[in-house]
């Protein structure tokens, strides 16, 4: 069997990285791909570190444990990087991408970082003009659409919209807001 | 074939939904509260025709299942844990009134300390009470195994538990390859009980008194029923193989042929288990799977051919059994092979309990662990993986 590809989400209680994992997992299996997303099973709060997992494969998957050596580490919330190993058994060549405001120069001065790409998108800012508010998920999703090179974009954005249509039944402008946040941070994704 | 992406616990509500059963009984307990809370909401939806009971406690819960399953209904509950615990008057009750009930399981460990995560306790807890068990290693394949447990049920005339493990597979989403509601009422058929309390043309008893002149040919029948049943598991299997694609039976055999270093586990650790055989391979060892699909009945006789002639098995339970002799897949397994003349070496590792991760890592070392052992024979009959010393 081959080894699946890998995704893990660092972020913060209520910041939706489990969402984010989910809907990218199921937008993977409407292409045809066999997947998993779940969260890492610890007690939720609110603020406290969390993890979600995305696997992604052409072939059944058959490991159930969390992952411990990604191909894309995903951070929601860059306060995490001085907190949390979030590159740990993140191997040569794999790839970072960060909530942030800085670029990804910076970012890999200022945590040292060596040997892996790294990426940067402001989804804070951008969900904060789209949506109203700071939820950084889902412009992280269009980001992660860009730099993981696996799904097609337009077909992407088809299913997540009908998912966050049934999600937000009735609410409209945040679904607008939210399928607008995830095309700006496919553009703009450094 | 649609296809979905789903959680374990919407692949058993989608599975009921799909059974339509004329009764289910449930009362929610994490990690199984979803299958019961999205089975409520297509019963409110009028998606499926359900008496659907709200109950105040499990052991009501499977007590109206028993009440409606005697009047001759096709009746579904589910649970976990101390649910399943607080069954277990009722669980003895099902089996010996010879109702096919189906419990869609999510394991979880058993209080205390009180514990949310997965283990086996809570099902193991339960291997004597005459409930047939399947151990499903995923959502996929504990999808299909709700349809053949209704069909395995009534030819039975026995109780069934289909589990998951809690979270790792109860809250993991994944794809499933679905069956068309249509194909699912063909497989299963109608429900079409000898007995029916609502017939009053036909009447019968159900669970009288029956002392010291009859009760032991009443369990005699119930035992003689349980060994019946592994050929009609195997049968609906198949059966569900030739129409779907996929096919099932007692125990799955991953690279075992002709592997000498020899796994057994049950539930989602058997599917991280088969990555490990990979890489243990890669290392030379000759390393192979034994996934335990049906926990009851016990496939013993099945067990003793392919296991006969391995150099070492080395056993990963989930739960205890208290009994100071390891866990329980460990002690039925070596009891198993007690009948073969060669008497393959066997030692067990308890593993996981309340949620404890187990990783490829974990198990690679127990076949490297294996290899010592095939030289130097077992030099600790029971171990432990994962837990602090």
């Amino acid at each position: 069997m081959n080894k699946p590809f890998e995704i893990r989400w660092h972020g913060r209680g209520g910041q939706g990285a489990k969402t984010a994992a989910l809907l990218f997992g199921d937008a993977a299996m409407v292409t045809g791909k066999y997947i998993q997303a779940f969260p890492e099973y610890g007690p939720e709060r609110m603020g406290a570190p969390v993890q979600a997992f995305n696997r992604l494969s052409d072939e059944r998957i058959y490991i159930h444990s969390g992952i411990k050596n990604p191909d894309i580490v995903v951070v929601l919330d860059e306060t995490l990087m001085k907190t949390q190993p979030v590159v740990k058994g993140l191997g040569k060549n794999g790839i970072l991408l960060v909530n942030t405001k800085s670029t990804p120069e910076d970012i890999k001065k200022s945590y040292n970082l060596k040997d892996i790409k790294v990426y940067t998108i402001d989804a804070s800012g951008i969900s904060k003009e789209a949506i109203g508010k700071e939820i950084p998920n889902t412009p992280m999703l269009g980001a992660l659409v860009r730099v993981s090179k696996i799904l097609d974009f337009d077909s992407f954005i088809i299913d997540v919209t009908n998912k966050l249509k049934k999600k937000f039944r009735g609410r409209e402008k945040l679904v607008d807001g939210n399928v607008k946040s995830i095309k700006r941070a496919y553009k703009e994704v450094l | 074939m649609p296809m979905k992406a789903l959680t374990g616990n919407e692949a058993m509500a989608e599975a009921m939904r799909q059974i339509n059963p004329d009764v289910v009984a449930a009362y929610p307990i994490t990690p199984a509260t979803e299958v019961v809370q999205l089975f409520a909401n297509f019963v409110a939806d009028g998606r499926v025709d359900t008496e659907f009971v709200a109950v105040e406690s499990e052991h009501s819960a499977l007590s109206a299942c028993i009440g409606a399953a005697a009047a001759g209904g096709r009746v579904m509950t589910s649970t976990s844990s101390q649910g399943l615990a607080l069954m277990h008057e009722m669980l003895y009750i099902a089996a010996a009134l010879r109702l096919p009930i189906v419990i869609c399981g999510i394991n979880r460990s058993l209080s205390a300390p009180i514990n949310i995560h997965c283990d086996h306790s809570d099902t193991m807890g339960s291997r004597e009470s005459g409930w047939m068990h399947i151990f499903a290693e995923e959502s996929q394949e504990a999808y299909d195994s709700i349809f053949q447990a209704i069909k395995i049920a009534e030819r039975a005339y026995l109780p069934m538990i289909v589990s998951t493990d809690g979270f790792i597979i109860s809250h993991c989403m994944q794809r499933i390859d679905m069956l068309e509601d249509k194909e699912v009422q063909d497989f299963i058929g109608e429900c079409k009980p000898h007995h029916s309390l609502l017939l009053t043309d036909k009447p019968y008893t159900v669970g009288p008194l029956s002392l010291q002149d009859y009760y032991f040919e009443h369990k005699r029948q119930e035992i003689e029923a349980m060994m019946q049943v592994a050929p009609i598991i195997d049968e609906v299997g198949k059966e569900f193989g030739d129409k779907f694609g996929r096919h099932y039976g007692l125990f799955e055999e991953y690279k075992l042929d002709d592997a000498d270093n020899i796994i057994m586990a049950a539930g989602s650790a058997a599917g991280t288990a088969k990555v490990a055989v990979d890489e243990a391979r890669d290392k030379g060892i000759k390393a192979g799977l034994l996934r335990i699909r049906v926990m009851r009945p016990f496939p013993y006789k099945q067990i003793q051919k392919v296991l006969k002639d391995k150099m070492i098995i080395s056993v990963l339970d989930r739960s205890d059994s208290m009994s100071t002799m390891g866990g329980p897949l460990f002690i039925e397994t070596r009891a198993a092979l007690y009948d073969t003349e060669t008497h393959p070496p066997i030692c067990d590792y308890i593993y996981g309990l309340g949620g404890r991760e187990i990783d490829v890592e974990n198990i690679l070392s127990v076949f490297e662990k294996g290899e010592i052992y095939k030289k130097k024979g077992v030099e600790k009959k029971l171990a432990f993986i994962g837990v602090r010393e």
